[in-house]
């Protein structure tokens, strides 16, 4: 399937049932919690302090969550009602905002310690009309150009996102730079397809030297060939037995297995288990 | 949700709206009050930031005079109670807010405000 941000706009796509899945989904918690938690480290915010932050595309305020948990004030804004609604019936702490940040945010100057987005930037890359407004570079530049004003100096806003090409980078950092953002991108496991993650580094202020962009996560190499090594043998154990003959996938083992998952799940009619179970039938002629 | 501390960060964003468009004013709103952790440290560190004006204002508009017009020297526990309770724990369910430069109205429903623009207004 395509990316969901060619499909439809963010409000339309996140409408009530795919908010509720998105919510519920307890792979996409996963996800979201660990990036929330690298933001919030690349954030790097002074320790114990609690800190009034924005949370951009906060949706249903899973990582929202997060930053509740570790004491810190925050303002979501997002474009798609139906996200808030969850957002709503989940009883989060920050205030909420219905608002598309391609047209810029209100707030006054100075306003935030910092500003944290989760999977949510490559959704400011399509135009949804042909109007001027519309168009990504324009969205991107008031984007960047507002939150800039609405951070305190100095400041950092941490942005993860999934790009489809380096065009886009390249497209999103320049916008970011000319709207007088420091920083850059740091990608975390560069090497793998699944655990790849690309934050948006950006720094208000801080005199150049001060802030240095962070090193994204690199996988431990030992571990990544202890895990290959175990997988390619288990294929292998999976595949041939000792006489290097193929084994059955359904076996004696997997039947019955099997028959008693059935027998839990509550399932009626489960053969009896017996000494012909899983055997072979005699060939007739 | 719109509390008096996002209120009181809260400016216009229209195209063409830049000057004389804070504080927003609150028209026909409802407000539930609901309790919030007290945290005097991230008061003390957030009061440089407020508009101290703006906030009594709003504070006054929704019928709590509990502030004094001036943010006072000393930031004493009490003080800092009353700071707490307007800033954190009057919630504006629903409502309008409108820009008093440019008349445009941010309408609150459900807690949440909608403040997005229409095709034209977009700076």
């Amino acid at each position: 399937m395509s990316r969901p941000e060619l499909q439809a706009p963010p409000e339309i796509y996140y409408g009530d049932t795919e908010a509720k899945k998105y919510t519920n989904n307890s792979r996409i918690q996963q996800i979201q919690a660990e990036m929330t938690y690298r933001a919030l480290e690349l954030l790097s915010l002074p320790p114990d302090e609690p800190a009034f932050l924005l949370d951009i595309g906060c949706g249903s305020g899973l990582s929202g969550e997060i930053l509740d948990e570790q004491g810190h004030v925050w303002v979501g804004v997002d474009v798609a009602p139906s996200m808030l609604e969850v957002a709503l019936e989940r009883e989060v702490e920050g205030d909420l905002f219905l608002q598309d940040i391609g047209q810029g945010f209100g707030f006054r100057p100075g306003s935030f310690d910092g500003a944290i987005s989760v999977s949510v930037i490559q959704w400011l890359l399509n135009a949804e009309t042909s109007h001027p407004t519309s168009s990504p570079p324009h969205r991107l530049t008031r984007f960047f150009t507002t939150l800039h004003a609405a951070l305190r100096n100095p400041s950092r806003a941490v942005l993860q996102f999934y790009p489809t090409s380096d065009d886009q980078v390249q497209l999103i950092t320049s916008i970011a730079q000319k709207a007088g953002f420091g920083g850059g991108v740091v990608v975390d496991y560069p090497n793998s397809n699944k655990a790849r993650k690309v934050f948006l580094c950006l720094f208000v202020g801080g005199g150049g030297s001060a802030q240095q962009v962070p090193k994204g996560l690199e996988a431990e190499e030992e571990d990544g060939q202890a895990r290959a090594r175990f997988e390619a043998s288990r294929q292998r154990q999976r595949k041939r037995d000792k006489n290097g003959k193929r084994k059955s996938v359904k076996d004696k083992d997997w039947i019955l297995r099997k028959k008693e998952l059935y027998r839990r799940r509550g399932k009626e009619d489960v053969p009896r288990d017996s000494k012909f179970t899983g055997r072979k039938r005699k060939a007739v002629f | 949700m719109v509390r008096l501390i996002t209120h009181n960060l809260l400016a216009c964003h229209a195209k063409g709206c830049t000057s004389n468009n804070f504080p927003l004013q609150f028209k026909d709103v409802q407000v539930e009050l609901r309790e919030a952790e007290f945290n005097p440290d991230f008061l003390r560190g957030f009061i440089p930031r407020l508009e101290w004006g703006a906030l009594v204002d709003a504070a006054r508009q929704l019928g709590d005079t509990s502030l004094p017009p001036e943010p006072p020297e000393m930031m004493d526990d009490e003080f800092l109670q009353k700071l707490h309770h307007v800033l954190l724990e009057v919630h504006i369910e629903e409502g309008v807010m409108i820009c008093p430069n440019c008349n445009h109205a941010y309408p609150i429903s459900n807690g949440i405000p909608n403040m997005l623009l229409a095709e034209h207004e977009i700076g």
